[in-house]
Order: C-alpha cells, then structure tokens, then sequence
C-alpha cells in the first residue's frame, strides 16, 4: 500500500469502488455491490464488514468503478439484438457421444 | 486447573463495558460502513464477553443452593455477590446485569465516553478519533495476551483465546488503519487523534500496573510474559505511531484501577444504560 503525498489534493469524497466476493462453494467471485473508501486497503476492511458478516465469503475484490468500463445501455439494440436471430450458434444441434459424458 | 475468578471476571468485563461503549455508536457512526464495522465489532466483544461469563457461571454453581458459600455481608465477593445471584442462579446475564459499580473489573480506558476530559477538540459527544485510539490502544494489547492465553493451562480459557484472538486481530487492523489515516489526514485529523491520544495514553499505565489481580492468576498457573507483552504492545503502537505521523506522548501522573473496581465516574452511567431494561423486568425472556 502506497501513501499519498501530502502534496496531492485532499479529495472531497471518497472514491466508489465495485465489491466482489467469491462464497464457500463458489469458483469466481461474484459482483454483490459498492462503496465508498478512501483506498484499496479501507475499501476491504468495509467490504469485509458490509458484505461478509453472514458468511457469504471467503475471498473478496475490490475494484475502483473508474476503472470498469461499461457498455451505454443505449447500444443495447446494435450490440446484443443481432444475436437474438441466431439459434445456430448454441451447440444443440450435435448429437454428443456417449463416451465425452458430461460437457 | 482454572483460572481465578477475578481474572476471568477481568477479562470479560473489559469486553462487555467496550463493547456497550462501541455500541452507542450503532446509528451514529459518521458514515454507513463505519456504523456495521463498529456493531460488528461490539457484538465480538460481546460474545466473547458471554464466554467468558459463562465460564465463570459454571466454575461457580453452588453458590446458589449453598446460602453459606455466600459471603457475610460487606465482605467482597468477585461475582458481586448476592445482586448476581438474582433469581437464585448466577448466569451470564446476572453477571452482566446485577453487578454494580465496584464488582466491575474492567481497565478505566475502556469505560471513558467517546471524547476527551474536556471534550476539546471533539465536536459534540461522540468523537470517533477517540473511539479509534482507544479501539488500537486495547487491541494491541489483546492481540498478543490472547495469542500467549491460547497456550495457557486452563483449557476453556485457551480455547476462548483462540476464538478471541482472531477478532482482536481484526479490531487492530480496522483501528490501526483508521489511526494511521487520521493522523496523517488533515490538519484537524491529526490534531483531533494527537489529543486523543494524549488524553487517552495516560491510562494505558494501568495495564502494566501489576497487581492482585495478575499475581492471583500467576499463583494459579495462568503464566503471562508480561516484558513480552508490553515490548509486543509497544512495538506495535510506536510502529503505528510513526506511519501515522503522530508523536507519543509520555505517559505518567495518576495510575488508574478499575480493574481493581475503582472506577470513573463514567461507568456508572454506562451500567445503568446497559442494566436498566434487565433490572426493570428481572427474569424477562422473549
């Protein structure tokens, strides 16, 4: 963890950061919320405190949500609507061999 | 073998009182993070605090069927005698809640209000950087006695240390990094937690004022390394101390003794928050 210098302007707010925790049973870390820290190291303890006190996790990630960057909800219809019409890309159409077992 | 009534007593009543004194934060705390870190924080010292009651309960069945185990009157009784045997059985929330002032064996520091002597720089009653250096002061002393009482002799004490020495680790993280962040913040920051500290350090000199108390629990074969204690605490707040940009200040003058029951005028106040509902309706369950 690196501290600021004093040089560096005092922030107004603290800045957003995205939570994800991974539970017991869980193999990826899943989005669950977010907050508002002054650093990464603050941003887990809080993250600890808000989103795992009922045993929800084992591992978490904190993200600074300046750092994610999101598709416009605008886009939506050039983006993911041209994939409505076609059905052949799902592998359904194959018959799957006995001796592959599950996929 | 088991440890000495008092010193469990010690042990619990230090984190039932710190606990009530975080809980008034519940509501309050300056922002939504900070007000579950503090609950989270209380019901630890809570919990451990019911162990450690319950244990003492249990080392101390008779008393209630035996009229004659009690003490004659006036003469001093570590569970406060016949007020926490209200309703014929001493239990935890007897314990808790029909011990008064003088049976309390909790350090001074940890039944303080949320503010200094004179209040000076806190704003209004609740000023968190007490809460926080308080919350360190205490936590860098319980990180490394829990971790020495994991290995202690009386089995049920190391196996509440055990438990107890994780969620102390926790408070001393949670407080270390709020020290540091305040004490090197802004200028106010670091003058509000500069005179926390100063207010506050003064009566840490109780903790390694050895007593009856420790002498008791040594004789019954409760071993703490006391030089080691203290050179562990010491690091760790010097250590903090630096990264925080915050000067220790000399900690002399009068040496307080709650732990030997003479407290504060401040957990009388404590006490009858935290007792009154229980006094009210004695025997109430839901």
């Amino acid at each position: 963890m690196t501290t600021a210098p004093h040089t560096a302007p005092a922030l107004k707010e603290w800045p957003l950061w995205e939570v994800f925790v991974r539970s017991k049973q869980g193999l990826e870390h899943k989005h669950c919320g977010s907050l508002h820290a002054a650093d990464a190291a603050q941003a887990l303890n809080m993250a600890r405190d808000v989103y795992t006190r009922r045993q929800e996790g084992v591992s978490i990630w904190v993200v600074p949500a300046k750092s994610i960057t999101a598709s416009n909800p605008d886009d939506k219809g050039p983006l993911f609507d041209p994939a409505a019409d076609k059905v052949y890309r799902h592998p359904t159409f194959y018959d799957i061999p006995d001796e592959v077992g599950h996929m | 073998m088991s440890t000495p009534i008092n010193y469990l007593l010690h042990l619990a009543d230090n984190a039932l009182v710190l606990g009530q004194r975080n809980a008034e934060w519940c509501g309050h705390g300056p922002i939504l993070e900070e007000d579950l870190a503090l609950a989270n924080m209380s019901l630890d010292l809570i919990g451990q605090a019911r162990l450690l009651y319950s244990l003492v309960a249990k080392r101390a069945p008779t008393l209630a069927a035996d009229a004659s185990a009690l003490p004659p009157e006036g003469a001093f009784a570590p569970w406060g005698g016949s007020a926490a045997l209200h309703g014929g059985q001493l239990t935890e929330d007897t314990l808790a809640y029909f011990r008064d002032v003088p049976d309390f064996r909790n350090h001074t520091l940890l039944e303080l209000p949320h503010h200094g002597a004179l209040v000076g720089y806190a704003k209004g009653n609740l000023d968190y950087a007490t809460t926080i250096v308080r919350n360190f002061l205490f936590s860098a002393l319980m990180v490394p006695l829990w971790q020495q009482l994991t290995t202690c002799a009386d089995t049920d004490l190391a196996a509440i240390a055990a438990k107890s020495v994780k969620e102390a680790g926790y408070h001393l993280r949670h407080s270390r990094d709020w020290l540091v962040k305040l004490g090197d913040g802004t200028d106010e920051s670091h003058a509000r937690v500069q005179a926390s500290l100063e207010h506050l350090l003064p009566y840490t000199q109780e903790f390694w004022m050895l007593s009856a108390l420790e002498k008791e629990a040594t004789d019954a074969g409760v071993v703490i390394d006391w030089a080691q204690l203290s050179a562990d605490w010491n690091a760790l707040l010097d250590d903090a101390l630096a990264e925080a940009t915050l000067t220790r200040p000399s900690a002399g003058g009068y040496v307080s003794q709650g732990k030997l029951g003479q407290h504060s005028e401040h957990l009388g106040y404590l006490l009858a928050e935290m007792q009154s509902l229980a006094r009210a309706h004695p025997g109430a369950t839901w």
